[in-house]
C-alpha cells in the first residue's frame, strides 16, 4: 500500500492506531453495542411504540430543546468570561479562574439540591422571583438553570487557549486600517474563535443532554411538562423494562451523535473557511 | 527423609488451621432493604446476632443495604448476593423470583401475615395548625390545595399513596372504577412536583416549603414530625387508607450457595418474635402481633379502617399492569 510507504518522523503508527481502536472498542463501543443488542430484543413495532409514546416524545423536546438553549447561553457568556479572563488582569483573577471549573468537580446531585434550595419559593433568590410571577424551581426554567450551570466550564475552557494565542497586533492593525470595534470582532476575532466556540458549544450540549443528577431535583418531573429523557429511562428501569430503557437510550444516542456530527461538520467548515485547517 | 515427614505434618497443620479458621470465621448475612428501614434494622441486627449466638454459639454479622425498593430489587436481579430481601412492596420481590428463580413464586405464603412482620399505612403530613383544614382524602382536591407525592412509576412507596387514594374513592357511596379514576386524576392535578423517590418528596415538602400536604408512610410521617419538630408539622389520619405491607423473604438460591440457609430463615422469623415486634413498633412500624410489642408504642398508632391490595385490587401483578405499566391508568391520567 502506498499509504504505508509514506515517510513518518515518528515510528509506531500501526501500534498506536491498534491501541486507539482496541481502547475505544473496550471503553466506548462495547457498552454502546450492549445497548443496541438489548434493544434488539424488541420488535420494530414494539420499539416504535416505546420511543414514540407521548410522554417520551415530550421528554425529547425538553431534553434536546433546553440543552440547545443552555449551550447557546453558555457560548455567549462563556466567551465573555474567557475574554475578560484572558485580556484583563484584575484582583482575584486566579480565584475566578479556578471557580469556573467548580461545576466539573461538584457532584451533580449537590448542584441540583443547591440550585433548588436557591430557586424554590422560600429560597434566597426564589423568594424575590416568586412575587414577580417567575417560578424557576420545579419548572422547565429550572432545568435550563441547572444545564447552564453544568455546561459553563466547557465553553470557557475550550475558548480560553485560543484567545490566549490570539495576536493583539491583528486587532491593532485592523483598527489602524479604520475598522470599527464591531467590525474587528466580527471579521478578525470571531472567525478565529468560531471553531473553538463550536467545540465548547458541542461539549456543553452533549453534557446537558445526558445530565441527570442535578436536573432531577429542580425539574419537578411532571409528565408531559418537565420530564427529561434520562428520567424516562430510569422510569423504564423501575418497571424492569430493560429493553424499553435501552430503546430510549438508543434514540438519545443516535440523536446526540447526529447533532454532534453536524456541529463537528460546521466546525470543520468554518475552520477551512478561515484558513485554520489543521 | 525429614522433608518427607515435615511436608505432611505441615499440610495437616495447615488443614487444621484452615478448619479452625472456618469454624471461627463469622457468618455474614446481607439484608437488602429499602430506604426507611435503615434505623429499624440497625436496632434489630445486633439483637438477632445476640439471639443467634445464644442459640447456636455462632457469631453472625448482618450487613445492610438500603436504597429505593425497585433499585434494590434490580441489584439483586443483576447479581447482588442478598441472603434476605426486605422491600417496600411484594411486587419487587415477585420480580426477583420471576427473573432469577432463586426462590419459589409462592414465597409470600412462607411466613404468616403475607410475609410482612410489620405494616404501615398512608397518612397525611400537614403544616402546623393544618391551615387548609385537611381531614380526609376528599379535602386534597379542594381548590388551592397542593399535594406532594413522589412519582408512582419510579417510587414503590408512591404506589401505595396512589392506591390508597384510589381505594378511598372506590369505597365512597356510589363509587366505581370511573369515579376512582376521576378522583385520582383530579388529585394529580394538585401535585406541583413529582419527585422520583419518597425521601425526595419529603425534602420538597419539608425543606423547600412546597405544598400543603405530603402523602407519606405513617412511619416516615412520625419520623418527620419527631425529627423536624412537632411545632412545624402534624399528622392527619384519613378515615380510610391502605394497609402497606412491606414483605420479607429468604433468597434461597443465594443462602444455599453461601451456606446461610438456616441463619437467614431464623433471621426473618425472628422479626415475628417479641424482640422483633417491639423494635418494629419503636420505629413506628405497626407490628402484626401488637400484643408482643410495648403497649405505649402501640398506643401511638391511631385506629383507622384499612383495605389491602389483595382484597381491593386483586394483588400486585394485576395492579401493576393495570395502573403503573406503560399505557396504564397513571399514564392515561397525564397523556389524555
Amino acid at each position: 500500500m502506498s499509504a504505508s510507504r509514506t515517510f513518518r518522523v515518528l515510528p509506531g503508527f500501526h501500534l498506536t492506531l491498534g491501541y486507539t481502536l482496541a481502547y475505544l472498542s473496550l471503553i466506548v463501543l462495547l457498552p454502546l453495542a450492549a445497548v443496541f443488542l438489548k434493544t434488539a430484543s424488541l420488535s420494530i413495532a414494539e420499539f416504535w411504540n416505546v420511543i414514540s409514546a407521548p410522554r417520551v416524545v415530550a421528554s425529547y423536546k425538553l431534553s434536546f430543546g433546553v440543552s440547545l438553549i443552555a449551550a447557546a447561553i453558555n457560548a455567549v457568556f462563556g466567551l465573555m468570561l474567557a475574554w475578560s479572563l484572558v485580556r484583563y488582569s484584575f484582583p482575584g483573577k486566579r480565584f475566578i479562574d479556578a471557580l469556573i471549573d467548580l461545576p466539573f468537580a461538584l457532584p451533580t446531585a449537590v448542584a441540583g439540591i443547591a440550585l433548588t434550595a436557591l430557586y424554590a419559593k422560600n429560597g434566597w433568590i426564589g423568594q424575590y422571583l416568586d412575587p414577580l410571577g417567575i417560578q424557576v424551581a420545579f419548572k422547565p426554567l429550572g432545568v435550563l438553570v441547572a444545564l447552564v450551570f453544568i455546561g459553563l466550564p466547557f465553553v470557557v475552557r475550550t475558548v480560553q487557549p485560543i484567545l490566549e494565542d490570539l495576536d493583539t497586533e491583528l486587532e491593532e492593525a485592523a483598527a489602524s486600517l479604520g475598522a470599527q470595534r464591531w467590525q474587528i470582532f466580527r471579521h478578525v476575532i470571531l472567525p478565529v474563535l468560531l471553531p473553538a466556540l463550536l467545540t465548547g458549544f458541542a461539549l456543553a450540549f452533549a453534557r446537558a443532554v445526558g445530565e441527570y443528577g442535578s436536573v432531577i431535583f429542580i425539574a419537578g418531573n411532571i409528565p408531559m411538562v418537565s420530564e427529561i429523557t434520562p428520567l424516562m429511562i430510569i422510569t423504564k428501569l423501575e418497571q424492569y423494562d430493560y429493553a424499553g430503557a435501552t430503546a430510549i437510550a438508543v434514540v438519545m444516542l443516535v440523536l446526540s451523535f447526529l447533532l454532534l456530527l453536524l456541529i463537528n461538520g460546521l466546525q470543520a467548515w468554518t475552520a477551512k473557511r478561515t484558513g485554520r485547517d489543521r | 527423609m525429614t522433608i518427607s515427614l515435615i511436608r505432611p505434618s505441615l499440610l495437616a497443620l495447615a488443614l487444621t488451621a484452615g478448619l479452625i479458621g472456618s469454624a471461627q470465621a463469622e457468618t455474614t448475612l446481607l439484608n437488602v432493604s429499602y430506604d426507611p428501614t435503615r434505623e429499624l434494622y440497625q436496632a434489630f441486627n445486633p439483637e438477632f446476632a445476640k439471639h443467634w449466638k445464644a442459640k447456636t454459639g455462632q457469631d453472625v454479622t448482618i450487613k445492610q443495604s438500603h436504597g429505593g425498593s425497585g433499585k434494590q430489587a434490580r441489584a439483586v436481579i443483576d447479581g447482588l448476593e442478598a441472603d434476605v430481601v426486605t422491600l417496600a412492596l411484594a411486587y419487587d420481590i415477585d420480580v426477583i423470583s420471576a427473573k432469577t428463580n432463586k426462590f419459589p413464586a409462592n414465597w409470600q405464603k412462607r411466613l404468616s401475615h403475607n410475609s410482612s412482620p410489620y405494616t404501615s399505612t398512608i397518612v397525611f403530613l400537614v403544616r402546623k395548625g393544618n391551615p387548609k383544614g385537611i381531614k380526609d382524602w376528599g379535602d386534597l382536591v379542594k381548590p388551592g390545595v397542593e399535594v406532594i407525592t413522589p412519582n408512582p412509576k419510579t417510587s414503590g412507596g408512591a404506589r401505595w399513596n396512589y392506591l390508597a387514594a384510589w381505594g378511598y374513592a372506590l369505597q365512597q357511596p356510589g363509587g366505581n372504577e370511573a369515579k376512582a379514576k376521576e378522583f385520582v386524576t383530579e388529585l394529580f392535578k394538585h401535585v406541583p412536583v413529582l419527585d422520583s423517590g419518597a425521601r425526595g418528596a419529603t425534602n420538597t415538602f419539608v425543606q423547600r416549603g412546597i405544598g400543603d400536604v405530603l402523602l407519606a408512610w405513617e412511619n416516615e410521617a412520625f419520623l418527620s414530625v419527631n425529627e423536624l419538630g412537632p411545632d412545624k408539622f402534624e399528622i392527619v389520619v384519613p378515615s380510610v387508607s391502605i394497609l402497606a405491607e412491606p414483605p420479607v423473604t429468604v433468597v434461597d438460591g443465594v443462602a444455599a450457595k453461601r451456606g446461610t440457609a438456616d441463619v437467614a430463615k431464623a433471621y426473618v422469623e425472628y422479626l415475628y418474635s417479641p424482640v422483633g415486634q417491639k423494635i418494629a413498633a419503636q420505629h413506628y412500624y405497626r407490628p402484626v402481633k401488637p400484643e408482643l410489642a410495648d403497649a405505649k408504642d402501640v398506643a401511638r398508632f391511631p385506629k383507622l379502617k384499612t383495605f389491602t391490595i389483595d382484597g381491593l385490587f386483586g394483588g400486585w401483578a394485576k395492579t401493576q399492569k393495570a395502573h403503573f405499566d406503560d399505557g396504564g391508568v397513571f399514564d392515561q391520567i397525564f397523556t389524555r
